[in-house]
């Protein structure tokens, strides 16, 4: 708003001219915050800083600018899943976000497995993957990376064994994820006979204290009931499973969301009032109900937009005889953002921890550059 | 980016004729020995010239579109910036080249700013989400008994 209490001779002549300056004419301001979506293909607008600058309007968004605008409004908060309005930001930072959900956000899973006996018909390599993608209970800030050369310690690998018989003359048996049984204490496999008879079995991991002492709660996995393999009469699995620490850039195993996507908000306007029949066939039009019928009395009827977040923009409004009435647009800068958590962290604990890693991105590369 | 001529004399020669223009960064250290054997190579490297320092191409190691999008988009916001953009040489490499070219500043300074710019909003945008999380917890108390007997 422009500023009041200077000259009012000058004022009064100020005003107008200024709240020219500082609003764009309404089609342009459509083509800065919106997308337009026609029926054969969406209009691409302006994003460079300077584009209006000729009229006076400043298109940039500094840091300073973003802190005032954004907003977050959540939807929807559940266990496992979330959605949430972001407001005020740009496509390619949302995407960050969205990218380093899915690939670079650390979760713990089954990378090694070491096969003591599997007469299953499943076979060893495919029971080894089926294992790899079953989501763990286990907190992964609690855990450090092991890398290649690095021993297993009770900081960096969570075992499990799998211990199961069909016994002969009994019906199939289905193996599922919760007989994976967690070993706090390390593996019970025997790495080589001991030298002297008093020295203490060496195994496959070297944990110099039981996990129990150091989490909270005990780790299991996040899904009793995934079906691991079937055993018929007198077959068996005997192995033991180390989970590790990793990023879905590796193998989506790793991946801590099921999806995590956005959407742009779907904005509808009609541009005429559309009437009586036409209005009826728009409401039929619209495969998720975006439309709505008002009644305005006297016999007549009136199509209203009522539930435009619903719209999937399939276009079919925009097509047809009424379709000059109707225009789709999406909101720019406004994202409806969707987490769906595999369990190990939740939601919105995944989302800080996504912009934490951009955060630590820039640092990286700030520090390198100096 | 510079096409790589066939022949190493007459690209030379171009550079020879306009001293003060940046050299084809990437070209020139896939095809420079003495970088490729450098022991540990950085992880990122600002690729310019030494006589006009407001033109870089900048190499980072270990960066996709996640980071470049977005330090692109923070560097076309800076009225400072001239010219910026980002290209992936090749998919299988895991590498970034930031170019930035600014109206007189440093583009070192300008893309460091712009870092910056974009931790401040990330700390901003991580700030705004806790609030908004913790509001919704507030109005919707069903949601939240169950996400704390789930934590128990």
């Amino acid at each position: 708003m422009p500023k009041k209490g200077t000259k009012s001779s000058k004022g009064t002549e100020d005003e107008p001219k200024q709240q020219q300056k500082n609003k764009l004419p309404e089609h342009l301001e459509v083509q800065r915050t919106r997308v337009v979506c026609k029926a054969d293909a969406p209009t691409e607008g302006f994003q460079y800083a300077g584009a209006f600058a000729a009229m006076g309007i400043d298109n940039s968004v500094s840091a300073d600018k973003f802190c005032k605008n954004f907003k977050v409004v959540v939807n929807r908060l559940t266990e496992d899943d979330m959605e949430f309005d972001m407001i005020g930001i740009d496509a390619s930072i949302a995407n960050a976000f969205r990218r380093i959900l899915i690939a670079e956000v650390p979760t713990m899973a089954i990378e090694k497995v070491l096969m003591a006996d599997n007469t299953s018909v499943i076979a060893d390599e495919v029971l080894s993957h089926r294992l790899g993608l079953i989501p763990l209970d286990a907190d992964p800030r609690l855990f450090e990376y092991i890398s290649e050369n690095d021993v297993p310690t009770e900081r960096n690998t969570i075992v499990y064994k799998l211990h199961v018989s069909c016994k002969k003359g009994s019906p199939r048996l289905t193996v599922k994820s919760g007989d994976l049984e967690w070993l706090p204490e390390g593996s019970q496999l025997p790495l080589a006979s001991p030298a002297q008879s008093g020295d203490k079995q060496k195994t496959y991991t070297s944990f110099s204290q039981s996990q129990k002492d150091i989490l909270e709660k005990p780790l299991g996995v996040k899904f009793k009931d995934i079906t691991i393999a079937r055993l018929g009469p007198g077959q068996a699995i005997e192995l033991e499973v180390h989970a590790v620490k990793g990023i879905g850039k590796v193998h989506a195993k790793w991946s801590p969301v099921a999806t995590a996507w956005y959407r742009m908000l779907p904005e509808v306007v009609l541009r005429k009032e559309i009437k009586d029949a036409d209005a009826e066939m728009l409401v039929a039009k619209c495969p998720v109900n975006v439309f709505d019928i008002e009644d305005l009395g006297n016999g007549e009827k009136r199509a209203v937009v009522a539930r435009p977040r619903t719209c999937t923009l399939c276009r079919e409004c925009v097509m047809g005889p009424t379709g000059e009435q109707v225009e789709l647009r999406r909101v720019r800068d406004h994202f409806i953002f969707t987490i769906e958590s595999t369990g190990a962290l939740p939601p919105e604990v995944l989302f800080t921890e996504a912009v934490r890693i951009l955060e630590e991105k820039c640092e990286r590369v700030i520090s390198e550059l100096s | 980016m510079a096409h790589r001529c066939p022949f190493p004399f007459l690209s030379a020669r171009s550079r020879l004729r306009q001293p003060a223009r940046p050299q084809p960064q990437s070209a020139g250290a896939a095809s420079d020995p003495a970088a490729a054997a450098a022991p540990h190579p950085p992880g990122a490297m600002e690729h310019g010239s030494v006589t006009d320092s407001t033109a870089s191409t900048f190499s980072i190691m270990d960066e996709d579109h996640t980071l470049a999008n977005s330090v692109r988009f923070v560097l076309n916001q800076d009225p400072r910036v001239a010219f910026c953009g980002y290209s992936i040489p090749h998919p299988a490499d895991n590498k970034v080249n930031i170019r930035v070219q600014t109206t007189g500043d440093p583009a070192k300074d300008v893309l460091k700013d712009s870092l910056q710019d974009l931790m401040l909003m990330c700390q901003h945008v991580r700030g705004t989400f806790d609030t908004a999380v913790t509001d919704f917890r507030r109005n919707n108390p069903t949601g939240m008994n169950i996400d704390q007997n789930k934590k128990k």
